[in-house]
């Protein structure tokens, strides 16, 4: 058995002469919240319907729970739910109405669509008809249609868009408690990864339909090296001494240059090298990027 | 199996609020009730006639086949076709529709046999509200003879008919709207179409049964050429044409559908 809910081998997809996703080789695994991260227009939401059988994959590139997905549609479907870019709502039926045409759809008794009114806070919108609903509580229904069927994978396209923060505090949650308690896996997308460093355990970087990174978000915060960031008169000179004596120029601007971060005692050494060489030096500080630059520069690599 | 008779039956939930459910209701109901209420009024002028019950009933027939085979009907299939299909279209479900674990066939199949059933059900309530309405006239207006003849089987004859006729333009319709997400084309097509069949099958063109938007004008023509009017055959060229067009034109539409990326 695949120790991954999702794998995809060596994945490209075109629309036509333009290609869209270029050797993807995700690898979620089971029991995991992923992040499925990259800029609009990086290939999330074609990755997404190419999971779902929406879009057709080269055969042998795209397995869900270990199964090939043109060979197993149906059999694959059946233990995932989706949200795909807007919810699709059918907005002349009530919240609830959607629900239960879903239902019959899938099977489920009916009674399960007030289950999942109650856990996305819709209870009281139920008999409202769904073309009144706010973004926010479309959203919702979104996540309601593609919880109802109890989906051991849930793939969600950008599922926070157009919540407000206690809407987004509270998806959040929900998706922690999917994982923990009932053992989902999750993949999520969005364009912002602030949003999803507090949740996904995985994180992959889409830019330009390529992997930039994926692992842990341990891993990722790992790429996330420290620098030193010293205030100095004379930076083409005390550049010049640094380097001769070995260490490296992260980057420079005409007031400051940054080197990566050792030790506190190797930044004491430095800053006794710049003195010594008769350099001023005004200021010596520790600089950590956050995860959002560190987000912008992989992709601005790409 | 199952999976088409769930599909069919979320069609029916999904559109049981919708103009298009409702239309195939109310149109017989009310075009059958406007053709009674006339005879009502002008009942004297009518009984004047002294016409033979079969004439009578001929008469009052023709009233609803004639607004309804040649504009109507036509028009009625388009706006299902499209209906159906706008509803996914509209809403932009297509894609969660397919993320269902159904397979493709029955949801397009469902989706095809929903907007035959929808056109089946208008004509059954023509076919029996002309009937029901004309023994009511015979209630209201004891004078009339309705009661002396037995409509029933040519009535059905005609529906049976007109419903066999309707399914060519079904199908060509079906494709467009689930090609095109918007209103215009679809209509449009079919209005040109329309028009074009109205005239190819009323000048008698020798292959107007070969256009699938002739044949409901070709069955009431045809019909009314024929020698006896009680006896006229039901699968004649353009019928035929007609189930050749839906039958092709159903299986290309699984192929579009099959092929069909939801973007």
């Amino acid at each position: 058995m695949s120790t991954f809910a999702i794998e995809t081998v060596g994945l490209n997809f075109n629309f036509g002469q333009q290609a869209i996703l270029n050797n993807l080789a995700l690898q979620v695994p089971k029991g995991s919240i992923y992040g499925f991260l990259g800029p609009n227009g990086a290939g999330k939401t074609t990755t997404i319907k190419i999971l779902l059988n929406l879009l057709k994959s080269p055969s042998d590139q795209v397995f869900i729970f270990g199964k090939e997905i043109n060979n197993n549609r149906i059999a694959i479907l059946k233990r995932v739910g989706a949200l795909v870019e807007q919810p699709a709502i059918y907005g002349h039926l009530t919240g609830k109405e959607n629900l239960v045409n879903r239902c019959l759809l899938l099977g489920i008794k009916r009674s399960k669509a007030d289950e999942m009114l109650a856990i996305v806070g819709l209870t009281e919108a139920a008999n409202k008809k769904s073309n009144q609903y706010s973004l926010g509580m479309k959203q919702r229904l979104g996540i309601a249609l593609a919880l109802v069927s109890d989906p051991e994978l849930l793939l969600l396209d950008e599922p926070t868009n157009g919540l407000d923060p206690n809407g987004i505090i509270e998806i959040r949650n929900l998706m922690i408690e999917l994982t923990t308690k009932h053992h989902k896996t999750i993949l999520v997308s969005s364009h912002l990864l602030a949003e999803i460093e507090r949740t996904a355990t995985h994180v992959g970087i889409i830019n330009k339909g390529e992997l930039l990174f994926q692992g842990t978000i341990q891993e990722l915060q790992l790429l996330n090296k420290p620098l030193l960031e010293i205030d100095v008169n004379d930076i083409d000179g005390a550049s010049m001494l640094l380097t001769e004596n070995g260490y490296e120029i992260a980057t420079k601007t005409d007031a400051k240059i940054w080197i990566p971060f050792v030790s506190q005692t190797e930044s004491g050494i430095i800053n006794t090298l710049l003195i010594q060489n008769g350099f001023t030096v005004t200021s010596l500080s520790l600089q950590r990027k956050d995860l959002e630059n560190l987000f912008l520069d992989i992709t601005k690599t790409n | 199996m199952r999976s088409l008779y769930i599909s069919i039956y979320s069609e029916f939930y999904k559109s049981k609020k919708t103009l298009a459910f409702w239309a195939s209701i109310l149109l017989p109901l009310i075009i059958c009730s406007l053709i009674t209420f006339g005879f009502y009024s002008s009942s004297e002028k009518i009984l004047n006639l002294h016409q033979p019950p079969m004439i009578l009933w001929l008469r009052y027939i023709g009233a609803a086949l004639g607004v309804m085979g040649i504009l109507i009907l036509p028009f009625y299939v388009i706006f299902m076709a499209f209906s159906v299909n706008n509803i996914e279209h509209k809403n932009d479900t297509w894609k969660s529709l397919f993320a269902q674990p159904l397979n493709k066939f029955s949801i397009y199949a469902a989706k095809y046999i929903f907007a035959i059933i929808l056109i089946f059900l208008s004509l059954f309530l023509f076919c029996s509200l002309t009937f029901a309405f004309g023994h009511l006239l015979q209630l209201l207006v004891p004078k009339f003879n309705f009661n002396q003849y037995d409509p029933s089987m040519i009535l059905i004859k005609f529906y049976v008919k007109l419903f066999l006729s309707s399914l060519g333009i079904l199908s060509i319709q079906f494709i467009l709207s689930l090609l095109w997400g918007d209103f215009l084309k679809p209509m449009g097509i079919g209005f040109v179409g329309t028009i074009m069949g109205i005239i190819a099958g009323n000048v008698g063109w020798k292959y107007a049964y070969l256009i699938p938007y002739s044949h409901p004008s070709l069955v009431l023509s045809g019909s009314k050429a024929a020698a006896n009017p009680l006896n006229f055959p039901i699968f004649t060229p353009e019928i035929y044409s007609s189930l050749i067009y839906a039958s092709i034109l159903f299986i290309l539409g699984y192929f579009i559908v099959m092929k069909k990326s939801i973007k």
